[in-house]
């Protein structure tokens, strides 16, 4: 069944197309990211199925339920990080929390236990009575996801969830993503960390310039970019870019101390640069072949956007 | 929409402006002590009747009072970036603006409720129709709370913006709804008491305490009670407006 369905979603600002066109399909269970550059569109379209948003075409249902038909009874449905949405921070941890669950319906005796159990989970049970205020701005995206996840929706939304945190707080949020999902919530993830995503997510969407560029499982993702592989090569001697532009390679790329050759087949590459560095008398340091990764798959998909 | 749901969502977002909102200093100065001054202001050395003048400063006050914690909110929650997190939860537009409204009438009517309560023990104030002063308090908490709310929904996430043009508006209300310069003394300008809403409130307060209103109950009551779907219907149609622009 698919928990999140979107269907030709559009959002115009002025004459500038925010998102054009976008259908989303996530089923139930799975960590969906959605990947983009800056601007690409992720912000308006999770705003648009959260149903802050009203989009100018299409429609989404959560659950079924169509969000902007029905919101209240959608949003009860999700829990969500927004990207900029931080907590109240003139009230306590413990208070956001509280406050947060009573719109879920959620009785006293629940909203304290699940708030007790949130906050030992996220290590603030000593801070449940301070005001969020004095909190980092670690502390604080606790708090936000403590918020999100406190109703045990069966959506969980986050948008950038990770942006500029430690890597005690990530790792954190990250095990909380994969907690959730584990307990049954299907997880929405926007991002533009290609690493978070290849870690955490079943299937991934990327967006460039307001429209779907490709869908898929990680796997497929960098599959589809599979006829494309490189050798990577480090010489002690300087080299010039010149001599490795043979051997069925296409493109060549100086990484720092190491040259990047690209072909589609590897093979005829590294005899060539064997014969190379026996001509010019070259030392290899190292050699390796490899297929892209992820976020290669990503820049060529957004066009290094 | 299921409509427990939706109370659900006023009552939640009202309860959060009161544990927030109503400790701000804003709130304090413009919904308290301002109303003070200005009676002091106007009252000492001017030998006018306590009593007879009574109606009218519960108006005053209950105007600023109910006024002053709406223009606060929306702008404080889109710097502080929380009004994302808001729009997120299970509310609609509608439930925020109903529960900004009901968070500043609150307000209003429990602060003029305890200025009445002292004014009436110390001034031995009349009170000819007790029902009519409840239904005065809380028609008038509601209509000034939902002028706050308006004020706040232009594009502005500056407190302090906001302040200053909710009192550009407020402060000439004062004038033209016959509080302190007698509506005799407006010459030419006494048409603009009829289209302030806080004559048809002082109005209210003078036939309920005194009994001698200029107007009929009634014709205060629904011009009020259309006051309060005009400025809830323009609030709306503002906020809305913003939000599908993205801001």
């Amino acid at each position: 069944m698919d928990i999140i369905k979107a269907d030709n979603l559009s959002k115009s600002f002025g004459s500038f197309r925010a998102v054009d066109n976008v259908s989303i399909a996530v089923k139930e269970g799975e960590i969906f990211g959605f990947l983009g550059p800056n601007g690409a569109g992720k912000t308006t379209t999770i705003r648009m199925l959260t149903g802050v948003l009203t989009p100018d075409t299409g429609s989404a249902r959560i659950c079924g339920i169509d969000i902007n038909k029905h919101p209240l009874e959608a949003k009860l449905k999700m829990g969500i990080i927004p990207e900029n949405g931080t907590v109240y921070s003139d009230l306590t941890a413990e208070q956001n929390i509280l406050w947060t669950a009573k719109f879920y319906g959620m009785d006293s005796i629940s909203r304290k236990k699940r708030a007790d159990e949130i906050l030992s989970y996220l290590g603030l049970t000593d801070r449940r009575n301070d005001i969020v205020r004095t909190f980092s701005k670690g502390m604080r995206q606790r708090i936000s996801i403590a918020c999100a996840i406190v109703p045990s929706p069966p959506v969980l939304f986050l948008d950038e969830p990770t942006g500029g945190l430690d890597v005690f707080s990530r790792r954190l949020v990250l095990d909380t993503i994969r907690r959730m999902n584990d307990e049954g919530s299907t997880v929405f993830l926007t991002t533009h960390n290609i690493e978070e995503a290849n870690e955490l997510c079943t299937v991934i969407s990327v967006i460039n310039k307001g429209k779907i560029v490709a869908t898929g499982s990680t796997e497929r993702l960098k599959k589809t970019f599979d006829t494309t592989k490189y050798v990577e090569i480090a010489f002690e001697q300087p080299v010039k870019k010149e001599w490795l532009e043979s051997g069925g390679v296409f493109r060549v790329e100086n990484h720092g101390d190491k040259w990047r050759l690209y072909t589609d087949d590897p093979d005829p590459a590294v005899k060539y640069l064997a014969a190379l560095a026996e001509r010019e008398h070259l030392k290899i340091i190292s050699v390796a072949t490899s297929t892209p990764t992820l976020e290669e798959a990503f820049v060529q998909l957004t066009g290094g956007a | 929409m299921d409509p427990s749901l939706f109370t659900r969502s006023v009552l939640l977002v009202a309860e959060k402006n009161m544990r927030i909102y109503y400790y701000k200093g804003a709130v304090v100065i413009f919904g308290l002590l301002f109303p003070f001054l200005m009676f002091l202001t106007f009252f000492i050395g001017r030998n006018l009747n306590l009593v007879l003048f009574f109606p009218a400063f519960l108006g005053m006050m209950l105007f600023f009072s109910s006024s002053s914690t709406g223009p606060l909110i929306t702008p404080w929650e889109k710097r502080e970036k929380t009004y994302e997190r808001l729009l997120s939860l299970p509310v609609t537009l509608e439930s925020i603006i109903l529960g900004d409204i009901l968070a500043g009438a609150l307000f209003g009517i429990v602060i003029t409720t305890i200025v009445w309560s002292a004014g009436s023990l110390i001034l031995h104030l009349p009170l000819a129709h007790p029902l009519l002063l409840a239904v005065t308090l809380i028609l008038g908490g509601f209509t000034f709370a939902a002028l706050g709310t308006l004020l706040s929904s232009p594009a502005m996430s500056n407190p302090s913006n906001v302040m200053m043009v909710s009192n550009l508006i407020r402060l000439p209300l004062i004038f033209v709804s016959g509080i302190f310069i007698p509506l005799s003394q407006l010459g030419s300008w006494a048409w603009t008491n009829e289209v302030s809403p806080l004559t048809y409130l002082v109005d209210l307060f003078n036939g309920a305490i005194n009994g001698n209103a200029v107007y009929p109950a009634g014709l205060d009551i629904i011009v009020l009670v259309v006051v309060i779907l005009l400025f809830i219907g323009s609030a709306k149609l503002i906020q809305q407006y913003n939000l599908s622009k993205g801001i």
